[in-house]
């Protein structure tokens, strides 16, 4: 029975601020392994999700469950060291750090003294910033600061990966390297994106779970959740009878 | 700058400093030694700010009651104990016990900067006002006598370890004070060059981040502010030591203003700099005190608003800007983490 339990499993999530209820009694179950992208319209709750899951918010009410153990409402790095890592809308990094000492900020956690050095190495690599490990990171671009906290999520080897708007500020090109990294990582482990760019979403999704006003709308495949009439009435800003 | 070369500088930079501290006393007379060791005493307390502020991004508004109750700590020790060996041991541990109480509810209570400042400038004012008001004979500490406003004269002064008989000459408080200092120095610098450095430096730059990657900030803004104030504690038995007296004026705000003025001027955000602006300000105040022309705060103000204004880096880091402008075919040096712009500064603390 064991494998049963889902990764990942928020019960009737409700958050709110004030008069604002910015996540309305959601359920959403994710399975090992599974890769998922939310999607929705600004203000629709997915980054509040996000925020409750990782502790930086306490839900309203509600439960979470990682593997079965309870996670709401405890404190940021005790899930982070439960093995949940997000990756924020707004970058977050050590700005006046160089970009070796981001990444081994989160190799260290893990790794012996020994292997740090190579691990930080190997990110460097996957991210494609060997060549300005010793940066500092408030002076590189804003793709490039994607890049680093990718990277420091990816160094940390978590169980689950949250993506919040991975693709944001980066070129084409950059785009498609991206989608080439989450589907390499998603062999061994589960990740939630969220993102706006459709293309990008049909370039990785196999399940995509549509947030709209706090609620989830819908959650099917991409194909069918792309033809949806309500999704796109929700995109175009139509009223929708939810 | 490779690492091999800042390594050997740091070395070279050392034994320097070995040897000048040795050959003081026998160039320099004993007014200007006193001077000095007070000079150096006054610097451990600018470390002990220069690193929780520029380095674990605390601003405290009152290290000088760490200072204070270092002081005090060693004079009622050192009074009831007749050896300054337990009495320096515990300006230490007491000063570190009241920052962990205190860091404790600041840091794992989750509360803002601007209240962190309020509530360290609140907690010197209480002290201040409670030593204060201790005269008479009904407020004694076993054979120490508090002494309100007088405070407490003939303190004992640093004695060979274990060895009360032999009390120190100002050659060799001068040279205590001044290694402690070298010590201090190089202690911090090799804490920064550890893993546990780096980590304090990257919660001072991003809490959440942190939080995300599993390092719980509170804990570590807690230790570091725990080691900020033993630092300072130290500071005020060596301070208690150079004057052989300690009154309520070592928790007095001036003083925990003027810590601050020595860090803007000599470079937030470095060890060394600190040191030299706490010396700067000193000398300058040590001068215009021994003459009646201007007024000594007026004077601090005023150089604390022409560097905020015109050199906002401080002393150090400026100076070590233009060295490297001046080395050619060096790239810009980008080794020193620089603390966030959104480190308050101090502008008219007074």
């Amino acid at each position: 029975m064991a494998e049963l339990v889902p990764l990942l499993k928020a019960e009737h999530l409700t958050m709110r601020f004030g008069g604002v209820v910015a996540n309305d009694d959601i359920t959403f179950t994710l399975q090992e392994m599974e890769l998922r992208c939310l999607i929705g319209p600004n203000g629709a709750g997915k980054s509040t999700f996000f925020k409750t899951l990782t502790g930086q918010l306490v839900p309203t009410s509600g439960s979470i469950a990682f593997r079965g153990l309870p996670i709401a409402g405890k404190a940021s790095h005790e899930i982070a060291r439960m093995g949940i890592g997000i990756k924020t809308q707004v970058p977050n990094v050590f700005n006046g750090l160089s970009v070796r000492e981001n990444i081994w900020m989160a190799v260290r956690r893990k790794a012996t003294p020994r292997q740090q050095g190579p691990a930080v190495d190997a990110v460097l690599e996957m991210i494609r910033l060997t060549d300005y490990a010793e940066s500092i990171v408030a002076t590189l671009s804003h793709g490039q600061r994607q890049w680093v906290e990718i990277g420091m999520v990816l160094a940390a080897e978590p169980e689950l990966i949250l993506l919040d708007e991975p693709a944001a500020g980066m070129t084409d090109e950059e785009t498609f390297h991206t989608a080439a990294i989450i589907r390499e990582i998603n062999q061994t482990r589960a990740i939630v994106v969220v993102e706006h760019d459709m293309e990008f979403i049909k370039q990785i999704a196999k399940r995509v779970t549509v947030f709209h006003q706090g609620r989830v709308l819908v959650e099917d495949t991409v194909d069918k959740v792309l033809a949806d009439q309500r999704v796109r009435d929700v995109y175009l800003g139509k009223k929708v009878a939810a | 700058m490779d690492k091999r070369l800042r390594l050997a500088l740091q070395a070279a930079g050392t034994v320097v400093a070995i040897g000048v501290i040795a050959i003081v006393p026998s160039v320099i007379e004993l007014f200007g030694l006193m001077q000095l060791t007070l000079f150096a005493a006054m610097s451990v307390l600018a470390l002990s700010l220069a690193f929780i502020w520029g380095y674990g991004g605390i601003l405290s508004f009152g290290q000088t009651a760490f200072f204070g109750l270092g002081g005090y700590a060693y004079a009622i020790a050192a009074v009831n104990f007749q050896d300054s060996t337990p009495a320096i041991l515990l300006a230490i541990v007491v000063p570190a016990l009241f920052a962990a109480i205190l860091g404790y509810f600041i840091f794992f209570g989750r509360i803002s900067d601007v209240y962190l400042g309020v509530i360290t400038l609140t907690v010197t004012l209480i002290l201040f006002n409670s030593v204060n008001s201790t005269s008479g004979d009904a407020y004694k500490i076993g054979k120490a006598l508090l002494g309100g406003f007088n405070g407490m004269p003939a303190v004992p002064t640093f004695n060979m370890p274990f060895d009360p008989s032999t009390v120190l000459s100002p050659e060799q408080s001068w040279w205590t004070t001044a290694y402690v200092l070298l010590g201090v120095f190089l202690l911090l610098r090799l804490l920064l060059a550890l893993p546990a450095g780096r980590i304090i430096v990257a919660v001072r730059e991003n809490e959440v981040r942190a939080s995300l990657l599993g390092y719980d900030p509170r804990l570590v803004k807690c230790l570091t502010f725990i080691l900020g104030g033993a630092i300072a504690g130290l500071a005020g038995a060596l301070y208690v030591n150079w004057g052989a007296f300690v009154s309520p004026t070592i928790f007095s705000l001036s003083l925990s203003a003027e810590i601050i003025i020595w860090i803007t001027v000599g470079g937030l955000g470095t060890l060394l700099g600190p040191i030299i602006g706490c010396v700067v300000i000193e000398y300058i105040v040590a001068y215009i005190g021994s003459q009646q022309l201007l007024n000594s705060n007026l004077v601090l103000g005023g150089v604390l608003v022409v560097f905020v204004l015109l050199l906002p880096k401080g002393i150090f880091p400026t100076a070590r800007d233009l060295v490297m402008r001046l080395i050619p075919d060096k790239k810009p040096k980008t080794n020193g983490p620089v603390p966030s712009a959104a480190a308050p500064h101090p502008a008219g603390a007074e």
